[in-house]
C-alpha cells in the first residue's frame, strides 16, 4: 500500500468517526430534550392543545388553500419593496445639490418607517386611510396592508441598498467617468450592478422576514388569509393546533429560502 | 456538504420526534363536568371553597371591558350585566363585595393550557362542546341572539330577511359565535372579514370597509347608541348553537360545580332575570330576521 492510499484511508476513517460522533451526540441531545418535554407534568395538556393530530388534519387543507393568498401578497409586495428601496437609497446617496430636499425626505422616511413597529403601521394605514373618507382611496385590507408592509420593508431595504452602494470603491466611479461615461451611466452600468450583487444575501434575509410578516395583515380582517383562517379555528375551538399548521407552511417557504441564502453566500465567505 | 447532511439528519430526527410525540398516548380524560346537578349552592361556602386565593374570589375579564356587560371599563363597580352577575355569584357563594378581586384575562389567553390565576372568567364567552374539551364552563347565565348592524344609508340597512344580507360584505369579531352564525345561518356570498377586536369591527363599519357587522344583540345596542350613531340594528336572529354565555374555569376546577349551582340558584330565584332586565332590557326589542 503506498503512502497516498494510506493517507486517504486515514482521512476516510476520521470522517466516518466524525460523522458517527455527530450523529450520536445529535440523537443524545434531541432525545434528551424530547424526553424532558414528554415527561414534563403538563405535557398531556400541551399535547392536546398544541399538537392535536385530529385538529391539525381537519384544518390543514383550508390553511393550505388560504396560504396561496399569502404567497401572492408576498410576491407583489416584494417587487414594490425592491423598487421603493432602490429609489430611496439612490435619493439618499445623491450628490447633486439640487436633490438635497429629496435626500432629506429619504432620510426622514427611513428613520420613521424603520422605527415604527410594523403592526402599528398596518393599523394606521389599514384603518386610518379609509377613515379619511376621500374618494378614490383604497379600502381593501389586502391593498392597504400590502402598502403598509411595502412602506415598512422599503425602509429596511433602502438601507441595505445604501450599504451596497457605499461599499463600492470610489475608484470604480472615477474610472468610469475617466473613460467618458456620464455620472448617470457610471451609476447604472458600473456602480449599481456591483452594489446589488454584493447585497443579495442581506436582501434575501429581509424577504424571509417579509414573507412571514404577511401574516400581520390578518389584523385588517383580510378574509381567507392563512394565519387568520388558522386563528379563527383556534379561537372557536380553544385549541392552538391550527396555528401550527400555518407555521408549518411559512417554514416550507422560509427554510428553502434560508438554505438558498447559505448556498448563495458561501463563495463570498470563502473569498473573504 | 457535510453540514447539509447533518442539517437533514437533524430535521429528520426532529420531525420523527414531533410525530411520535403528537401521536403518543391518547388517553381520553374522563368527562367530569356532568355531575353539577348533584351540588347544591348550600354546599358551597366561602370557607370550604378552594379558591385561587384563600378567602377571596378572584374573577377575571378582558381589558377594555365594554358596555352593556361592564360600565366605564371598571368591573369592580358592579355595574353592567356581567359585573352584576359576577357579584351575584359571589354573594351566592358567601363572598362579600370586599372579598372579590378582579384580574385582567385577555380572551386569547383564557384557553391556554396550565393553571389559571383566577377562579372564573366572565367575558361573553360562548359555551361549545369543542371548547369544553379545553376548559370548564359553568351553567349559562345568558343566551345571546345575534344582530345585524349596518349604516343607515347602506342598502343592507333595508334588509327584511337574512337572505337580503347575504350579498353584503360582513365584518365580525374573531373568537365569537357571531362568526359561526354568519357562516351557517347567513352564508354570505363573500367570506366574512374577521377582525381581532370589537373596536376593529367598529372601525371597519364606520370606514365603510364592510357593509354590515354581526355582533350579539346587547353589543349591537351599545354599538348603535354610542359608538357608531349613524348605524342601526337591521334585525336579530338566533345563532346555530344557541349562543349561551358561561363562566370559564380551569379544566376540572373544583369550583365549577359551585359556580354552576350559584347561577342555577340565581335563575330559579328570578334574580338573574332581574339583572338581565336592568342591564339588557333593550336587547329584546330588535326586529327578528328570518
Amino acid at each position: 500500500m503506498d503512502r497516498r492510499a494510506e493517507r486517504e484511508a486515514v482521512r476516510r476513517g476520521r470522517a466516518r468517526r466524525g460523522a458517527a460522533i455527530a450523529a450520536i451526540s445529535t440523537i443524545a441531545v434531541l432525545g434528551g430534550l424530547t424526553a424532558l418535554l414528554v415527561t414534563s407534568p403538563g405535557w398531556d395538556e400541551v399535547q392536546q392543545r398544541f399538537f392535536d393530530p385530529e385538529a391539525f388534519s381537519a384544518i390543514f387543507p383550508d390553511v393550505l388553500e388560504a396560504f396561496w393568498l399569502d404567497i401572492r401578497i408576498f410576491m407583489v409586495v416584494e417587487v414594490a419593496v425592491l423598487v421603493l428601496g432602490l429609489i430611496v437609497a439612490l435619493a439618499r446617496t445623491a450628490k447633486a445639490p439640487a436633490l438635497f430636499p429629496l435626500k432629506i425626505l429619504a432620510i426622514v422616511y427611513t428613520d420613521v418607517f424603520r422605527g415604527v413597529p410594523t403592526i402599528l403601521l398596518i393599523y394606521l394605514i389599514g384603518f386610518g386611510i379609509p377613515a379619511l373618507a376621500l374618494e378614490g382611496l383604497p379600502t381593501s385590507g389586502i391593498v392597504l396592508g400590502g402598502i403598509a408592509l411595502a412602506l415598512s420593508y422599503g425602509a429596511y431595504v433602502a438601507e441595505v441598498y445604501r450599504a451596497g452602494l457605499r461599499s463600492i470603491h470610489p475608484g470604480q466611479r472615477e474610472a468610469a467617468l475617466s473613460v467618458g461615461l456620464t455620472e448617470n451611466q457610471a451609476l447604472r452600468h458600473v456602480v449599481l450592478p456591483q452594489a446589488v450583487r454584493r447585497v443579495g444575501p442581506p436582501l434575501l434575509n429581509d424577504f424571509i422576514a417579509l414573507q412571514k410578516d404577511v401574516a400581520l395583515i390578518s389584523i385588517l380582517g383580510v378574509a381567507g388569509e392563512a394565519f387568520r383562517v388558522a386563528q379563527i379555528e383556534a379561537q372557536s375551538n380553544f385549541n392552538y393546533t391550527p396555528l401550527l399548521a400555518a407555521a408549518l407552511l411559512y417554514l416550507c417557504i422560509t427554510i428553502p429560502l434560508a438554505r438558498f441564502l447559505d448556498w448563495w453566500d458561501a463563495p463570498e465567505r470563502a473569498r473573504g | 456538504m457535510p453540514f447539509n447532511r447533518l442539517f437533514f439528519v437533524l430535521c429528520l430526527i426532529a420531525t420523527l420526534g414531533l410525530v411520535a410525540a403528537g401521536c403518543g398516548d391518547d388517553e381520553e380524560s374522563a368527562d367530569s363536568s356532568d355531575d353539577s346537578a348533584n351540588v347544591s349552592v348550600e354546599d358551597c361556602t366561602a370557607d370550604s371553597l378552594e379558591t385561587f386565593e384563600e378567602g377571596t374570589l378572584t374573577i377575571a375579564t378582558d381589558d377594555p371591558a365594554f358596555p352593556p356587560y361592564f360600565e366605564d371599563n371598571d368591573p369592580t363597580n358592579g355595574e353592567g350585566f356581567e359585573s352584576a352577575v359576577a357579584y351575584a355569584i359571589a354573594d351566592e357563594l358567601g363572598f362579600a363585595e370586599a372579598d372579590v378581586t378582579w384580574v385582567v384575562e385577555p380572551f386569547n389567553r383564557s384557553y391556554a393550557p396550565g393553571a389559571k390565576e383566577y377562579d372564573f372568567d366572565v367575558n361573553q364567552i360562548s359555551i361549545t362542546d369543542k371548547r369544553a374539551e379545553a376548559v370548564d364552563f359553568s351553567s349559562p347565565y345568558y343566551e345571546a341572539k345575534q344582530a345585524v348592524v349596518a349604516l343607515k344609508d347602506s342598502p343592507a340597512a333595508d334588509a327584511a330577511t337574512l337572505a337580503n344580507v347575504a350579498d353584503a360584505d360582513i365584518g365580525v369579531q374573531i373568537g365569537t359565535t357571531s362568526l359561526d352564525a354568519v357562516d351557517t345561518v347567513i352564508q354570505p356570498s363573500a367570506d366574512a372579514q374577521v377582525f381581532d377586536t370589537s373596536n376593529d369591527v367598529v372601525s371597519a363599519l364606520k370606514n365603510e370597509q364592510v357593509d354590515a357587522v354581526v355582533v350579539d344583540v346587547p353589543t349591537a345596542f351599545f354599538l348603535t347608541a354610542v359608538q357608531v350613531t349613524e348605524a342601526e340594528i337591521v334585525g336579530q336572529f338566533a345563532g346555530p348553537e344557541g349562543d349561551e354565555f358561561g363562566a370559564l374555569l380551569e379544566k376540572d376546577s373544583p369550583l365549577t360545580d359551585c359556580v354552576s349551582a350559584a347561577i342555577d340558584s340565581l335563575r330559579e330565584s328570578g334574580e338573574l332575570a332581574e339583572i338581565e332586565e336592568q342591564w339588557l332590557s333593550e336587547a329584546t326589542d330588535a326586529p327578528i330576521l328570518e
